[in-house]
């Protein structure tokens, strides 16, 4: 092997640290624009949706399996579950339904 | 003289709480993280890490995307420039986040405090930090950090060790704990507001569709998390700007 491995995870480590701290040491004040703002408040929540499915199908080793956890955490999150229960629940179901339908 | 350790006191109490919240639902991040540094140790041993690597490589990156894609091409033997640009394009979506926390700062906020919440911005402290009210308290941060980072980085290192011992049906039931955290941060704020409700339910969509369609499914799953994320969010903040006071209260 010609490379180093602690040379690669200087170079990855620096440029992921670099993405995520210069721009919140680097924007200290309140963005003024209405639209940055808008779409500032916007991103948490398309970004988590977009990340979230279809990828929870396809974590699990039956797609249906992934199905059923989606489906009862977003009714147990509808109906004010915490966040540990929700993700808990999620498991519990995907454990569940692999179990019979596996 | 007298009203100065009070303030303090209520300072350092507020600390803990925002501490002990943190810890609190760091917890399920801590498991998923686990399971997940897990079998991205499988694939830094296969790329020839050892155990202290893997630690480091997690420690540092904290990126379960960004670090497979580098694993690939440390196994691959790559050029560096290489690395870095992979390192960029997959982990790009941080930036984004990365703004968004910087609004939820107080404008006085120290740098370190800044340059250590950004230290371990994942997709999951991110969502909880997003979700919190009001101005962010960055012992929250710290709170959840104590128990992932050790998930994370300690996962990837049993993985390197363990390799294939947890059974298939075990990982994949905790495979969806994250996403279950994801649902549990979009829900309740789409329940309550229209146009948040709407972008979630077109995110599903629209990213279902990506996957498929024939110029968008060969990008990385990164390049498309931003574009559909810059997309959406765009569209929405151009057809429903916020009320002034909104973003103080609710993201």
């Amino acid at each position: 092997m010609k490379h180093d491995i602690y040379v690669y995870l200087l170079v990855m480590s620096c440029v992921t640290l670099a993405i995520r701290i210069l721009p919140l040491t680097l924007i200290r004040r309140q963005v003024k624009s209405r639209f940055l703002r808008s779409f500032l408040f916007y991103v948490p929540y398309v970004t988590l949706a977009v990340m979230t499915f279809p990828a929870i199908v396809e974590a699990t080793q039956i797609p249906l399996a992934g199905a059923l956890a989606m489906a009862g955490g977003i009714a147990l999150a509808w109906a004010g579950a915490s966040l540990f229960q929700v993700s808990a629940a999620c498991c519990v179901i995907v454990f569940a339904a692999e179990y019979f339908f596996c | 003289m007298e009203k100065e350790p009070s303030a303090l006191r209520r300072g350092v109490a507020a600390h803990r709480r925002a501490l002990s919240d943190g810890l609190h639902d760091g917890i399920p991040i801590a498991l998923g993280y686990l399971v997940v540094g897990f079998t991205l140790g499988i694939a830094a041993k296969n790329a020839g890490f050892t155990p202290w690597q893997g630690f480091l490589a997690s420690f540092f990156n904290n990126a379960s995307a960004g670090e497979y894609a580098a694993f690939t091409l440390v196994a691959e033997d790559a050029p560096y420039w290489e690395m870095a640009l992979m390192t960029l394009v997959a982990n790009a979506r941080y930036l984004l986040m990365s703004c968004v926390i910087s609004q939820k700062f107080a404008p006085d906020a120290s740098i370190w405090h800044r340059i250590f919440v950004g230290f371990d911005l994942t997709d999951e402290i991110f969502g909880i930090s997003a979700a919190r009210r009001g101005t962010l308290d960055p012992y929250y941060n710290y709170g959840a950090m104590a128990v992932a980072l050790p998930g994370w980085a300690g996962g990837t290192m049993l993985g390197v060790i363990a390799g294939n011992a947890l059974p298939g049906a075990v990982v994949s039931a905790l495979s969806v704990a994250l996403y279950g955290m994801f649902l549990a941060i979009i829900i309740p704020p789409a329940k309550l507001d229209r146009v948040v409700l709407g972008s979630v339910v077109l995110s599903f969509a629209l990213s279902f569709l990506a996957g498929r369609l024939p110029l968008l499914s060969s990008l990385s799953g990164g390049t498309r998390t931003i574009l559909l994320t810059v997309l959406i969010a765009a569209g929405a903040a151009a057809l429903f700007p916020i009320r002034e006071t909104e973003d103080q209260h609710e993201a």
